[in-house]
C-alpha cells in the first residue's frame, strides 16, 4: 500500500483555489474585507481603524459572536433556537435579583443563572426530540414564555422593570475582572478575549473532535446518522444547552458591565445571532457552516453598528443594511457552494 | 452441499402489523461467504424482509438465525454488533460529508487522553483511502464531499466501510435501483469484492439481471411468501426473469397485449 500512504498526486492539480472555495467562511470573510474597505474609506471621524475604533466594533461584535458561534453549532445540526435572545436577559436578571433580593454572593448567582439556563436548554432539545416538533416553534414558544416571565417576575419582585445595584453583591469585583472588565488604553473590552477563545475551541471541537463530526452528520442526515450509530438526539439536546449557556454567559457580562439588567434585555437579539451565522455561511437546512464564519458575521455587525454612524449615515439605516447584507452573503455562499461541490460528477 | 451452519437463517418467519401479514411462511438460508439474492416487485414484503434482518423489527412468529444461535435484536445497533451490517438505499451517507468523515462516522479514531480526545484525521484519511483501494474504488481526494460521488461510488463506499468495520453480514437494500447501468457495474463488482473477503452477502433487488450477475442462491419473494428457490448450478437467466415477472402472468400480459398491438 505505498500509494495509499502518500499523497496522490493527482490532489496538487486539484487546485488550492478549490480548497478555499470548499470553506463555508470564505463568503463572509471577503464580505467583511469588503465592508471594511467601505467604511475605512467613508469614515469621517479618523477613527473607525484605529485601536479605539477597532475596540468599539469588536466590542458590538464579541456578545453577538460568543451566541451566534453556539447558534452556529446548533443550525449545522439543523436545529433553531429563538430563545436565545431573550436568555440573555432572563439570567441577566437572575443574577440581578439573587444578589440583591436574595444577598447571594455574585459567583454563587452566576453558577445558578448558568444552570438555569442549561436546564432550559435541556428542556427545549429534550422537547424538540421526543415530539419532532420543529425546533422553531418549541424554541419560540420558550421565548414567549421567557419574555413574559422577565417582564411579570422582574416587577413582582424588585418592584419595577429593572434590577440595579449589583455591583454592591460580594465578590462583584473579580467577577467584574474576568466577565466584564476593559484592558488596555484603548478600551478593548475582555468579552473580546472570550469570544476569540470560544471561536478557536469551537472550531477544534467541530472539525477535529467525535461531536463535530457528529454535529454534522445529524444536521446532514439524521437518518443516516443514526444508521451509523450516532446518537443524534443526545448531540441536539447537547447543542440545545450550548446555546442557551453561551446567552447566559452574555447575560452575565452585561449584568456585570451595566451593574443591573432591564427586564426586556436581548429580547430581539436571537436574530442577530442567526444572521452571524446565516452571513458566516452555516447553511439553514443543516449539515455545512463553520465556528469562524459565524464570528466573522458577528464581526461584521460590529463594523456596521460603528461604521454607519462615523460615516455620518443615518443610522436607522442600520437594521436595513443588515438585511441587504444577510441577503448578499447568503446568495453569494450558496453559489460558491455550488460552484465548489460541482467539481465531479 | 455441506452441512455448513448457515451464516444467516430464517425458518417459517411471519411478520404482521395489525391484520396485515406483511410476511408469511418465509425461509431463508444464507450460507457463509456467498451471495443471496431476493428478488420481488414491489410490494412483495422485501422492505420487512430486510427490516427483521437488521434488527429494527421482530419476527411475529418463526426462528431468525445467525451463525446458528437464535438472533434476539431490540435495534439496529443489536445486529451490527453481531456483525449484521445493512446499507439502505438512500439512507447510508452525508452527502455534505467528505469521504473519510463518512467512512469512519459512528466509529472514529480518537487520540489523547480524558476529555482532551481528538480525532486522528491523518490516520483515518489514509484507513479510507487504504480500504477503498482494497475494494477497488481509486478516490482522488478522500476530503471531497461524498455527495460529489457517483451514487455507485458512494454505495461503494458505504459498502467498504461496513466490510471494514467487520460486518460478517452485508445486506444491501436494492444497492442497484437508482443507478445506471454503468454505476450498477461497479457496486456489483463491490458486492464480490465483498464476498472475496469471506462476507456474506444479501442482495436485495427487482432486477434478475443483476441478481443474476452476483448470486450464488435466488429466492423468489412474492405477496409476502418466498415462491421459489434456485440454485446458480441449475438456473438461467430467462427462467429467472420469467419467474420474477410472474411466470404464468407475464405470459397472459403479453397475449393481452399482442392482441391490442393486433
Amino acid at each position: 500500500m505505498t500509494k495509499s500512504s502518500t499523497v496522490d498526486e493527482r490532489v496538487k492539480n486539484a487546485g488550492l483555489i478549490t480548497k478555499v472555495l470548499r470553506r463555508p467562511e470564505f463568503g463572509a470573510f471577503l464580505g467583511a474585507v469588503a465592508i471594511f474597505i467601505l467604511f475605512a474609506t467613508t469614515d469621517t471621524t479618523g477613527n473607525f481603524a484605529n485601536a479605539g475604533g477597532i475596540a468599539g466594533w469588536t466590542d458590538i461584535a464579541a456578545p453577538i459572536g460568543i451566541v451566534g458561534i453556539a447558534v452556529a453549532l446548533l443550525m449545522i445540526a439543523g436545529e433553531f433556537d429563538l430563545s436565545t435572545g431573550v436568555m440573555v436577559g432572563t439570567t441577566g436578571l437572575l443574577v440581578g435579583l439573587l444578589v440583591t433580593e436574595w444577598h447571594l454572593d455574585i459567583w454563587s448567582a452566576i453558577a445558578i443563572a448558568l444552570a438555569f439556563a442549561a436546564l432550559v436548554g435541556f428542556i427545549n432539545g429534550y422537547v424538540v426530540v421526543k415530539t419532532k416538533l420543529p425546533s422553531f416553534i418549541v424554541t419560540l414558544a420558550t421565548f414567549f414564555v421567557l419574555k413574559g416571565a422577565n417582564m411579570a417576575y422582574t416587577k413582582l419582585v424588585s418592584g419595577s422593570v429593572r434590577v440595579t445595584g449589583t455591583d454592591k453583591a460580594a465578590g462583584f469585583d473579580t467577577a467584574e475582572a474576568i466577565f466584564a472588565s476593559k484592558i488596555g488604553e484603548s478600551g478593548f473590552q475582555i468579552s473580546l478575549i472570550w469570544w476569540v477563545v470560544i471561536t478557536v475551541v469551537a472550531t477544534f471541537v467541530l472539525t477535529r473532535t467525535r461531536f463535530g463530526n457528529w454535529i454534522f452528520a445529524v444536521g446532514g442526515d439524521a437518518n443516516a446518522a443514526r444508521n451509523a450509530g450516532v446518537p443524534v438526539d443526545r448531540t441536539k439536546i447537547m447543542l440545545f444547552v450550548t446555546t442557551a449557556v453561551a446567552a447566559a454567559l452574555v447575560g452575565v457580562m452585561f449584568v456585570l458591565r451595566l451593574r443591573g439588567m432591564q427586564a426586556g434585555q436581548g429580547v430581539g437579539q436571537e436574530f442577530y445571532y442567526i444572521i452571524a451565522a446565516a452571513v458566516g455561511g452555516t447553511l439553514l437546512t443543516g449539515g455545512a457552516g463553520s465556528a469562524i464564519g459565524a464570528s466573522i458575521g458577528a464581526l461584521i455587525m460590529g463594523m456596521a453598528y460603528i461604521g454607519i454612524p462615523f460615516s455620518r449615515w443615518d443610522s436607522d439605516w442600520t437594521s436595513t443594511f443588515l438585511g441587504i447584507i444577510l441577503f448578499t452573503a447568503v446568495m453569494i455562499n450558496t453559489y460558491i457552494g455550488r460552484k465548489a461541490k460541482g467539481g465531479k460528477k | 452441499m455441506t452441512k455448513e451452519v448457515n451464516a444467516l437463517e430464517l425458518k417459517n418467519v411471519e411478520k404482521s402489523f395489525g391484520s396485515v401479514l406483511a410476511l408469511q411462511g418465509v425461509t431463508l438460508e444464507v450460507a457463509k461467504g456467498s451471495v443471496t439474492c431476493v428478488l420481488g416487485d414491489n410490494g412483495a414484503g422485501k422492505s420487512t424482509l430486510i427490516k427483521i434482518l437488521s434488527g429494527v423489527h421482530k419476527q411475529s412468529k418463526g426462528e431468525f438465525n445467525v451463525a446458528g444461535n437464535a438472533a434476539v435484536f431490540e435495534s439496529p445497533r443489536d445486529a451490527l454488533a453481531n456483525g449484521i451490517a445493512t446499507v439502505f438505499q438512500d439512507l447510508a451517507t452525508i452527502p455534505l460529508m467528505s469521504v473519510w468523515r463518512n467512512f469512519f462516522l459512528g466509529n472514529e479514531i480518537r487520540s489523547g487522553f480524558g476529555p482532551f480526545k481528538f480525532l486522528n484525521v491523518k490516520k483515518m484519511k489514509e484507513i479510507t483511502k487504504e480500504q477503498l483501494l482494497a475494494m477497488g474504488i481509486d478516490l482522488r481526494d478522500v476530503n471531497q464531499p461524498i455527495g460529489t460521488l457517483s451514487g455507485g461510488e458512494r454505495q461503494s463506499v458505504a459498502i467498504a466501510r461496513s466490510v471494514y468495520f467487520g460486518a460478517n453480514v452485508l445486506i444491501l437494500d436494492e444497492p442497484t435501483s437508482a443507478l445506471g447501468v454503468r454505476q450498477s457495474g461497479i457496486v456489483l463488482k463491490y458486492i464480490l469484492a465483498a464476498k472475496d473477503r469471506g462476507v456474506s452477502v444479501v442482495f436485495i433487488t427487482h432486477n434478475p439481471h443483476h441478481a443474476f450477475l452476483v448470486g450464488d442462491r435466488f429466492y423468489l419473494l412474492n405477496r409476502g411468501r418466498m415462491l421459489n428457490r434456485f440454485e446458480r448450478d441449475n438456473v438461467q437467466l430467462e427462467e429467472l426473469t420469467k419467474a420474477m415477472a410472474g411466470g404464468a402472468e407475464l405470459e397472459a400480459l403479453t397475449h393481452e397485449i399482442s392482441v391490442v398491438r393486433g
